[in-house]
């Protein structure tokens, strides 16, 4: 880490900015980010203008110093995950491979702020699994162990604990009672649009050329080295090409010519019309998929299982709608006459374990992120931190290094919830 | 005073009952409406204009349109558990004893506190949070944001649970027509003559859509009657289902939508009806064609304060004259871009409302005569005065009019919403100045879906009536419905001519609304595009425009003008957002129906779950199961005081547990032992009739999926037992193996675990007791069925049974399997045989201390994440056949010398009590994510030896034994020093089982 | 969704359970018995293992026309293969899984017979 202070060739955010631009009619305000033509070459290309990639490209800047790097967004940048997810940060993981990496999110997240001179608005108000049977309460035990081991915070509470932080739990009259639950009180919720634009600002404001509506089309690969991208712009040349496009991994790295080790699944997620404050953190149903919590603006956010079939569309089917209601009717019987405003769907790199991908490919100069699963929003800023890393160092971050591509050869399996090579189990 | 606003009776539309008087209360206010009244026609008529507040200004807010897209009028309907927030009083059905709440202010609606915010606004502007709360950093969780939560979100949940019942439905049809106006009908009444199966569902309590908001003549009638008689028609056809007050929510895969059907929202709780029924039906249909004839919705103009109660869409205000009977002012003037905003004016002048002005942008000719008004042309509204209501309007002109209510037109939106539920991107038709669905093939459209009347852009009457009429025409004959169909209803076709203009242009100091509800204005778009946030998308994410409960219904069109004005693009150039289901807010209780509380999902009881009731067992939730943990006996204050006894008493003479819940698959066929030879990793061809073995089943990863006993019970027939977790998983597993890999094997499985009740006797005793009841003829002496054993008996005198020798508990011990219908009497003439030798009846957890004493792996060791290596069981893995995870097992990581063992730890000092989940960390090192060794899978206290026990998974650990290490749980903040010993903690050498 | 079963015509299809790409029906054939430490052997099993990783792990994953396993796990127990678009969710072709492969397994004893 060379330069871990902010460094803006803009101008700052602050109370008192808002001010004054407050009393001259906001005519002071500059575009976050800058609208570039796409140079000739650059040293790095990162394929996909999500929270990963332009984590990365901050990183890459603002710690690396290498700032010769253009993002290439097919879309709008943040269009992906990062704008459509239930914005929930944790550390809550059980293997040593993931829980240290989550951990460094954590940290990233809570300095995020500062670092980025924007206001994503990370909230730290506690992420509560609810268990409901003994061998749930050894798991979370033993994954609340891995947590603190690895220097996060973690509590086990018992059933009147959480009845004192969430009365209105259905304690009575539940299929399956509440037991107790693993508190994470660090963990909590993050606007996710704003992550997608604070890096954005953060890497743009260094000399990166964020690219919008710049498709790629192929790669530019000679005698097993990738040297660039072919885009609908036109050829662009890099020392090393990224790929950064969780959701769309398979399709892009096919034209690389290779076959992952991921399915793309749809995600369905929901939001409530906005009410008064009730949920105060997020809670998680220990009992079937189901997470909950309740934006600043007010609406309820939530969300559960996949729907289980292979899918790119960006939308779901109505059982998981059905399945996702009961269960939050189950534990929060009080929201049953709070009203669904919005259901949308997302495509998710379903890994084989579970885990994500941070490596370099059989290709040389060609790496790749991905694989996330649906837990890509919390990774964040470590995804970016340690994608950096292994593009400027050529070696893998310390609490990354699991998350290689050959990890099924070796049996170095990452996997949270011993499903096996389901993609849509985990 | 009473219902100012009404009209006279002789101006009746014929919709509201007269006779029929209504009360309510709205902010501890008494009202009188009538039966036909929403709440919000029935606040107009008491002249109540203002109703709620915005979302981050606190401006005043009055009701702005007749329908489900109102972005302003929401409030909390009912009291206690009833209460409901931010219902939309335009769509709330008025009834006797409605009590009503406006929400989202600070002290009263009148004088909110909270509307300080508006005086804030050049600093609250869009995206503002972004860019401030940072400093000192630790101010946003601990002030900034408490405050900004405290004062967001809209109404309010009781906190309590919601009382009341919804259901879930199943409908089938030829064809689902969405939307019962014009369009809507004229299709089911085609479609219905056709003889198809059809649907016709609408949001509102009464069918006919704007023809009963409107003055238009259908057939040589008044719309409002002809659509009378066409829904009295179809009403009569059997294969026409009429659904009122039914919302078609969502567009899904292969022809299916989601529609919510309200039933007693628009009754008192107290009446006697209301309890009789669901409050919501969610329907899922299944259609084979859908029309969608949603209509349009009428847009607003943005122009500077137009957000003040009092102004309304014109269309609504003509709805409320001509439906509801009320007049939404006493002094009414009209701002338009379009010769429909004139209607309103013709139609209120008619029911002699007086108009004060009408205002058309457009320099034309005017469009028609309005006694008494002052008109207009070519001229803007650019400011309204007013604080609580419309007071006073300014013009482009320079001329101000008093008037108390503005209706504006900004011309009129297809509702394309369902048409994009597939992501299907509207497309802009510059005739009507707005998006229409896109066509067929490419667009995304569903592909079932059919677009008819307004909703394709088909603004006027008579063309509507026709594309409704054709349409369900044709696909009927599509769909092989060929019956004879009446004419086409006719009608004039009125005009519809309008002009793109969407805003009047300002200084940038004035702000016009685009979004009412969020507070978003004409200068947080220019704001953000200002900033580069310049995609459409970007727009609605940075101001929030179009997320309010509206979802840009009124807003996103008005919007996109002016980012393309900004821009200088045309509007299909900004593009479009995504519309998402649900097409109006439903109940989150709605999509969950009666899946709730106890009935949450089924419950799985075992045949003699009646008698352990009996015995007062303590149940606990096994999966779908409910199982027996332990059976309190009188004078046991604590559960371990229960379980010790159990087993005790089971290890020292015999005791009966019910197994019923383990997997028990039944596999028969000429392959059955080579397919079993391929599923577990061990041999089973080789096993003799009669014996049971133990099984490791692995996945094809390798690693280990399920354990169980496997019986031989004869030839070509074997019968499989699985993990009670993992039976069902097991089962599609076999059949995976059976149908997909190995097609050629003459093999069938079938589960066959709901036709057994199961019991374990186990303990030395055990022989004795089951002497008793299997009949004399079968021999179960140790000689003739020894250790592993099975085989058919009877029992009782007859009655067919199988008899398993195996054991868990690692006592001599016996599975005994009766037909289900048997469970209860087993179970009952097992105790009272087993009298004699003090037998016991123990739960799963004394089961499940036998079974750790023994050092057995269950479902805290078989986690999917363990291999038979770890597990210490790698040399049952044959390499000398071909199985399912063969050779993945063999994958180097998974192999590896210093793998994880499963091994036994018991305390240093014995009085320690161990935990599950502890971590292992060699003694004197810090207990870091470096140093962990593994972890403590399952403990017990081990009554046998007197003290805690523990299994768990440590480095080597077969190598380590007597090696101290501590058990780490920062968690519970224990760590406590342990020795590393065999697994096997009571009788290492099995020699009880062999007795 | 609505999968139009061979034998019971349309049913909805949370009635079955997704299994993944139909590849997944083509199982590398077994490798022989292995003995410990025998060079020959050992260079067997790593081709074996990499098959199998392959198999297993790696998915073409392909947006647009794919062919998948389902089972009629709430109905008639039946593995199908469901040819299905996975970007607009159409469904082309389903068949009985067990008659595809033994399709497939005729397939190769002919390719099989030719060499």
């Amino acid at each position: 880490m060379r330069n871990s202070g902010f460094r803006y060739t803009g101008f700052r955010y602050s109370g008192f900015k808002v001010i004054k631009e407050a009393l001259t009619g906001h005519k002071g305000w500059k575009p976050v980010w800058r609208t570039p033509e796409p140079k000739k070459e650059y040293d790095i290309i990162i394929i996909g203008g999500g929270g990963h990639g332009l984590a990365t490209a901050h990183y890459l800047a603002s710690r690396y110093n290498i700032t010769n790097v253009a993002v290439l967004e097919k879309g709008w940048i943040g269009g992906g995950n990062v704008g459509r997810n239930t914005t929930i940060i944790r550390s809550n993981y059980l293997h040593p491979e993931n829980q240290p990496f989550y951990e460094l999110s954590m940290k990233l997240w809570e300095g995020l702020e500062q670092d980025l001179n924007y206001n994503a608005m990370v909230s730290q108000r506690g992420v509560l699994n609810l268990s409901h049977s003994d061998s749930q309460n050894d798991a979370y035990v033993r994954r609340g162990n891995s947590m603190i081991m690895s220097g996060a915070d973690a509590q086990l509470l018992d059933q009147e604990g959480v009845r004192e932080l969430y009365p209105f739990l259905d304690f009575d009259n539940a299929r399956f009672p509440i037991k107790g639950g693993l508190l994470q009180k660090r963990g909590g919720t993050v606007r996710h649009d704003a992550v997608a634009w604070g890096y954005a600002r953060g890497a743009d404001s260094r000399g990166v050329d964020i690219i919008q509506n710049c498709e790629v089309t192929g790669f530019l690969i000679k005698d097993g080295k990738c040297t660039g991208v072919k885009t609908n712009k036109g050829d662009i040349g890099a020392k090393k090409v990224a790929s950064c496009v969780a959701g769309s991994s398979s399709r892009v790295m096919s034209q690389a010519g290779m076959n992952l080790p991921i399915e793309s699944h749809v995600l369905q997620a929901f939001v409530s019309e906005g009410l008064k404050p009730i949920i105060d953190g997020v809670i998680t149903f220990g009992a079937g998929h189901f997470y909950i919590s309740q934006s600043d603006k007010g609406g309820l956010v939530f969300g559960g299982d996949l729907d289980m079939y292979n899918s790119y569309a960006q939308r779901g089917n109505l059982p998981v709608v059905e399945d996702v209601c009961e269960i939050g009717m189950a534990i929060l019987p009080a929201i049953g006459r709070a009203k669904l405003l919005r259901n949308w769907g997302g495509v998710m790199d379903m890994s084989m374990d579970g885990s994500p991908f941070i490596d370099r490919t059989h290709i040389k100069g060609l790496y790749f992120n991905g694989g996330w699963c649906y837990g890509g929003f919390k990774a964040t800023p470590a995804s970016g931190f340690c994608y950096a890393h292994l593009l400027a160092t050529d070696t893998p971050h310390e609490v990354a290094k699991g998350f290689r591509l050959d990890r099924f050869q070796t049996g170095n399996v990452i996997d949270e919830n011993g499903r096996g090579a389901q993609p849509n189990t985990h | 005073m009473s219902q100012k606003n009404r009209l006279n009776k002789d101006k009746s539309s014929g919709f509201i009952d007269r006779d029929k008087t209504i009360h309510f209360n709205f902010n501890g206010e008494q009202f009188e409406g009538y039966q036909g009244d929403t709440l919000a026609s029935a606040l107009l008529a008491n002249n109540q204009k203002l109703v709620a507040r915005s979302f981050k200004y606190h401006r005043p807010r009055g009701i702005f349109t007749a329908g489900s897209e109102e972005p302003n009028a929401l409030m909390h309907l009912r009291t206690g558990a009833y209460q409901e927030p931010n219902v939309r009083a335009t769509v709330a059905e008025l009834f006797e004893g409605l009590e009503a709440r406006s929400q989202n202010h600070r002290g009263s609606l009148k004088h909110d506190l909270m509307a300080i915010n508006d005086f804030l606004s050049p600093f609250l502007t869009a995206g503002f949070y972004y860019k401030t709360f940072m400093w000192p950093k630790a101010f946003w969780e601990k002030l900034y944001e408490p405050i900004i939560r405290q004062s967001a979100g809209l109404g309010e949940l009781s906190g309590q649970e919601d009382p009341d019942k919804y259901d879930k439905g199943f409908l089938h049809c030829d064809i689902l027509i969405i939307g019962a106006g014009p369009s809507g009908l004229a299709a089911a009444l085609a479609a219905g003559q056709a003889g198809s199966r059809v649907i016709l569902a609408d949001e509102d309590f009464v069918m006919g859509g704007r023809l009963n908001n409107e003055t238009y003549q259908v057939n040589g009638m008044h719309g409002a009657e002809w659509a009378k008689t066409t829904l009295a028609e179809l009403a009569s056809m059997d294969n026409v289902r009429l659904m009122k007050r039914t919302t078609v929510l969502g567009a899904y895969d292969h022809g299916i939508y989601s529609a919510l059907e309200r039933k007693t929202d628009h009754l008192a709780s107290t009446d006697p009806v209301y309890k009789t029924k669901p409050r919501q039906v969610l329907w899922k249909i299944y259609s084979k064609r859908a029309i969608l004839s949603a209509g349009s919705t009428e847009r607003p103009i943005a122009f500077p304060n137009n957000d003040r109660p009092g102004i309304m869409q014109a269309g609504a205000v003509r709805t409320y004259a001509n439906r509801y009977d009320v007049a939404a002012g006493q002094n009414v003037s009209i701002f338009t871009n379009n010769d429909d905003g004139w209607r309103t004016a013709q139609d209120l002048a008619a029911k002699g409302i007086n108009i004060q002005a009408v205002i058309d942008s457009r320099d034309i000719q005017p469009v028609a005569e309005i006694s008494g008004a002052n008109i207009e042309m070519g001229a803007q509204v650019i400011d309204t005065q007013g604080r609580h209501a419309l007071q006073s309007i300014q013009l482009s002109n320079g001329k101000t009019y008093d008037t108390d209510c503005l209706a504006v037109s900004g011309g009129w939106n297809p509702n394309v919403q369902l048409s994009c539920h597939h992501r299907g991107r509207p497309q802009w038709n510059k005739d009507i100045l707005a998006f229409v669905p896109s066509g067929d093939g490419s667009g995304g459209l569903p592909p079932e879906m059919h677009i008819a009347g307004a909703a394709n852009g088909d603004l006027d009457l008579s063309s509507a009536l026709s594309s409704g009429h054709e349409l369900a025409k044709s696909l009927s004959k599509e769909l092989g419905n060929a019956s004879k169909v009446g004419g086409c209803p006719k009608a004039e076709s009125e005009s519809i001519a309008n002009s793109a203009f969407w805003f009047v242009k300002t200084d940038t100091k004035s702000r016009s609304w685009l979004d009412f509800q969020n507070d978003v204005t004409t200068k947080d778009i220019r704001l953000a595009q200002q900033e580069g946030f310049t995609a459409v998308e970007h727009v609605k994410r940075y101001t929030t425009l179009g997320m309010a409960t509206d979802q840009g219904k009124t807003s996103n069109i008005p919007a996109m003008a002016v980012m393309a004005d900004n821009e200088g693009k045309t509007i299909p150039e900004v593009g479009t957002t995504i519309f998402r289901p649900p097409y109006t807010p439903v109940s989150i209780a709605a999509y969950a129906g009666r899946s709730r509380g106890k009935e949450f999902r089924p419950t799985r009881l075992t045949p003699s779950h009646r008698w352990a009731k009996e015995q007062g067992a303590e149940f606990v939730e096994v999966g779908a199961w409910m199982r027996a943990q332990w059976f309190p006996k009188d004078g046991e204050t604590h559960w371990r005081e229960s379980v010790d006894r159990e087993v005790t008493q089971t290890r020292n003479s015999v005791g009966i547990c019910d197994v019923s819940t383990l997997g028990k698959i039944d596999i028969q066929g000429r392959d059955a032992g080579e397919f079993l030879n391929r599923v577990y990793c061990n041999t089973f061809s080789t096993l003799k009739v009669g014996m049971v073995r133990y099984g490791l089943m692995l996945r094809e990863d390798g690693f280990a999926m399920d354990d169980g006993t496997t019986a031989r019970l004869g030839e070509h027939h074997y019968l499989m037992t699985t993990t009670t977790a993992n039976a069902v998983g097991v089962s599609r597993h076999l059949e995976f193996c059976r149908q997909c890999l190995w097609p050629d094997l003459d093999v069938h499985v079938i589960s066959a675990t709901e036709q057994y009740a199961q019991y374990s006797v186990a303990g030395p005793n055990a022989r004795k007791l089951l002497q008793k009841i299997v009949d004399p003829e079968f021999d179960i002496s140790n000689e003739a069925f020894p250790f592993m054993a099975c085989g058919d008996i009877t029992v009782c005198g007859g009655t067919a049974a199988r008899l398993f020798r195996i054991s868990f508990s690692g006592e001599l011990a016996y599975e005994i399997a009766v037909p289900t219908r048997y469970g209860y009497s087993m179970m009952k003439t097992l105790m009272q045989a087993g009298e004699e030798f003090d037998a016991v009846i123990y739960g799963t957890e004394a089961l499940s201390v036998m079974r750790i004493e023994k050092g057995h792996a269950a479902g805290n060791e078989l986690t999917g994440q363990t291999t038979a290596h770890n597990l210490g069981m790698g040399r049952m893995v044959s390499k000398k056949k071909d199985s399912i995870g063969n050779m993945m097992s063999e994958r180097p990581n998974l192999i590896k010398e210093d793998a994880n063992r499963l091994v036994g730890f018991v305390p240093v000092d014995k009085s320690e009590k161990l935990s599950a989940g502890a971590h292992f960390i060699q003694k004197g090192k810090s207990a870091i994510t470096e140093n962990d060794e593994g972890w403590m899978s399952s403990v017990a206290f081990s009554p046998s030896l007197g003290h805690s026990i523990g299994i768990g998974f440590i480095k080597s650990g077969h190598q380590r034994m007597g090696e101290i290490v501590t058990a780490s749980n920062p968690l519970l903040g224990k760590d406590v020093d342990v020795e590393i010993v065999s697994a096997h903690f009571v009788d290492p050498d099995g020699e009880r089982l062999r007795v | 969704m609505i999968i139009n079963h061979p034998l019971l015509g349309p049913r909805d299809a949370s009635e079955f359970v997704y299994l993944g790409d139909a590849c997944l029906m083509n199982r590398p054939a077994w490798v022989g018995e292995r003995i410990e430490g025998e060079d020959a052997n050992d260079a067997k099993t790593a081709e074996a293992l990499q098959q199998y990783h392959d198999y297993v792990h790696l998915r073409q994953n392909n947006a647009g026309e794919h062919k998948e396993l389902w089972y009629h796990e709430q109905g008639d127990r039946s593995w199908l293969v469901v040819t299905r678009n996975t970007i607009t969710h159409e469904i082309y072709n389903v068949e009985l899984a067990k008659d595809v492969a033994l399709a497939n397994k005729t397939a190769r004893a002919s390719q099989g017979g030719k060499k």
